[in-house]
């Protein structure tokens, strides 16, 4: 076995809970002895991922596979998707609604974090149908 | 952290073998085996947590006694503040310092004494720039502990000043010596007047420091009938005490983060309060803070295992009790400096104790047989395998500590299967 993949089911519907799947991926992480800089990079992106994901598409799933030589991180919702990519991927361009700003979130920072904190990103969206990010985190 | 002489410890003949303890430990520490509780060592952070749980009493702090040190010539008490907040009907110090030193010390040295000097030197370092922000203090061993264990990337924010009651035995020793001119430092014995198991940890297992000033660690709660007899007996109370508001403020959670005269800080306390603040901020969602304060016990170190009184009942003594003292006792004359002698000396452990194997390609291999039998187990995390979830069964298993037939439930439904 060279590869391990990890699924999550990210829920929509419970907006307190998300960005708990980024700390059980910190942990695995861990445990397979990848230094404290990859795990913080891919923590990160998958943290600003899942909480898009549960923002923006009612949730959706989320795999990473693990492999001895990099970190795949596969984020796939059937939400409304994204009308312009590289609008989307602008700092501080954000659609999220105020009652989400409140907490803090919506600072459109996501995205690019996401792109920053990974070696290579790859977005299909399809408006209406939803997105897919598929991010590697190279070790 | 192996070979650590941990303060929390099992008593067999107690432990009834439920599952209060496994299933909040929060480094997962705890397995049931044979019908009881065993510790795994080197993941105990001593935190005590599992000593509040526990229904039967089987979960101890082991601490020092004062008769343990009868061959020093010369003893110091350095009591933590929250010794203070023990005693009902008390409207000074000094009464408490004087029935401790009638209790069999010499002399007795506040160790909120060495944490308002701990404050300034604080101010000073947050002034610095290039630091990795937020700065979490260094105070509370169980949150070291918990932080080299757990979150290891974030080992680089701990303050790496001294926490107090280092700093605090140092000056101690050093004052007395300076002193009693017949003494030699073999002759003087420094003992911590404690409010739990983790800093009784902390002097035999002693962190940031090479070796610790602190000789040894005995426990509030059995000193406390005994200072609560002599409270009685004391006719003339000495002046002893030399602490200010800020230090007294140390034993309560905030008490040091407030006192840095910043705004930009955090202070949580609980240990599964502080894994949470930890989470958000190895997430790098927490911005513009300056500094965090964790402690391990809820309300700070008057919630510790080992003290007597009610962590609220405590800190609202203690806000009685610090009315009309200075805000500090406790001053640096040198502008600005910081000595260099009070900065930890030895680097924090990453520790690798949560690792499945030391290469890389063996751990993913395990770490994908520990998936594979977990998608298996029931996920209903009831811990009667004696792991506190299912994920920790699976990770048990394949470490070659339990056995699938572990799981009561799957042995149940194979045992229905086979009666159909």
């Amino acid at each position: 076995m060279d590869k391990v993949n990890f699924h999550f089911e990210i829920d929509g519907e419970n907006f307190t809970s998300a960005g708990e799947a980024s700390v059980r991926i910190k942990k695995m992480l861990r445990e397979m002895g990848f230094t404290p800089e990859i795990i913080r990079r891919v923590s990160v992106a998958m943290y600003e991922g899942e909480i898009n994901m549960v923002i923006h598409a009612n949730g959706g799933e989320a795999d990473v596979n693990v492999f001895c030589d990099r970190i795949e991180i596969i984020l796939a919702d059937r939400g409304p998707g994204i009308p312009n990519i590289d609008l989307a991927m602008q700092e501080g361009y954000s659609t999220a609604p105020d009652n989400i700003r409140s907490l803090g979130f919506g600072a459109g920072m996501g995205l690019p974090n996401m792109k920053r904190y990974t070696d290579d990103m790859k977005i299909e969206s399809e408006v209406g149908k939803g997105t897919t990010i598929v991010m590697t985190v190279n070790v | 952290m192996s070979h650590n002489k941990h303060s929390v410890t099992l008593d067999i003949s107690r432990c009834k073998g439920c599952t209060n303890c496994i299933k909040r430990c929060p480094t997962e520490a705890i397995r049931v085996r044979d019908g009881h509780a065993i510790i795994k060592e080197d993941h105990c952070i001593d935190c005590g947590e599992c000593i509040r749980l526990c229904p039967y009493q089987a979960k101890k702090a082991t601490y020092d006694r004062l008769e343990d040190f009868s061959n020093y010539k010369f003893k110091i008490a350095i009591p933590a503040p929250a010794l203070y907040g023990q005693f009902e009907e008390l409207d000074d110090v000094d009464e408490i310092l004087t029935a401790l030193l009638a209790c069999g010390f010499d002399a007795v040295f506040e160790v909120s004494r060495a944490a308002e000097l701990i404050t300034e030197y604080t101010r000073r370092y947050m002034k610095r720039e290039d630091l990795p922000k937020p700065i979490i203090s260094s105070a509370c061993p169980a949150i070291v502990r918990l932080i080299s264990l757990r979150f290891p990337y974030l080992v680089d924010h701990l303050l790496p000043i001294m926490p107090p009651i280092e700093y605090a035995a140092r000056l101690a020793r050093e004052e007395v010596l300076k002193t009693h001119s017949e003494l030699k430092d073999e002759d003087v014995c420094v003992l911590f007047v404690s409010p739990c198991p983790a800093k009784v940890s902390y002097v035999r297992n002693p962190l940031g420091v090479k070796q610790s000033a602190v000789t040894g660690a005995v426990a509030i709660s059995d000193l406390y009938f005994k200072i609560r007899a002599k409270r009685k007996e004391i006719k003339d109370i000495a002046p002893l005490s030399q602490t200010g508001i800020i230090g007294l403020n140390w034993a309560g959670s905030g008490g040091e983060a407030t006192s840095l005269l910043t705004d930009k800080y955090l202070a949580a306390d609980g240990i599964e309060n502080c894994i949470h603040v930890l989470d958000e901020i190895e997430h790098g969602t927490l911005h513009d803070l300056e500094f965090v304060e964790l402690n391990a016990c809820i309300g700070g170190c008057v919630g510790g295992a080992l003290n007597v009184e009610n962590p609220f009942i405590a800190k609202a003594r203690l806000r009685s009790l610090r009315k009309y003292l200075p805000i500090s006792r406790n001053r640096v004359k040198e502008l600005d400096a910081i000595p260099e002698d009070i900065f930890l000396t030895e680097t924090m452990d990453r520790s690798t104790t949560m690792r499945l194997a030391d290469d890389r390609m063996t751990a993913i291999a395990k770490m994908a047989k520990i998936e594979l039998i977990y998608k298996d187990l029931p996920h209903l995390d009831c811990g009667s395998c004696g792991a506190p979830n299912c994920h920790a069964l699976a990770e048990d298993i394949v470490k070659g500590d339990a056995e699938r037939q572990d799981c009561l439930i799957q042995l149940r439904e194979h045992y229905e299967k086979d009666n159909k």
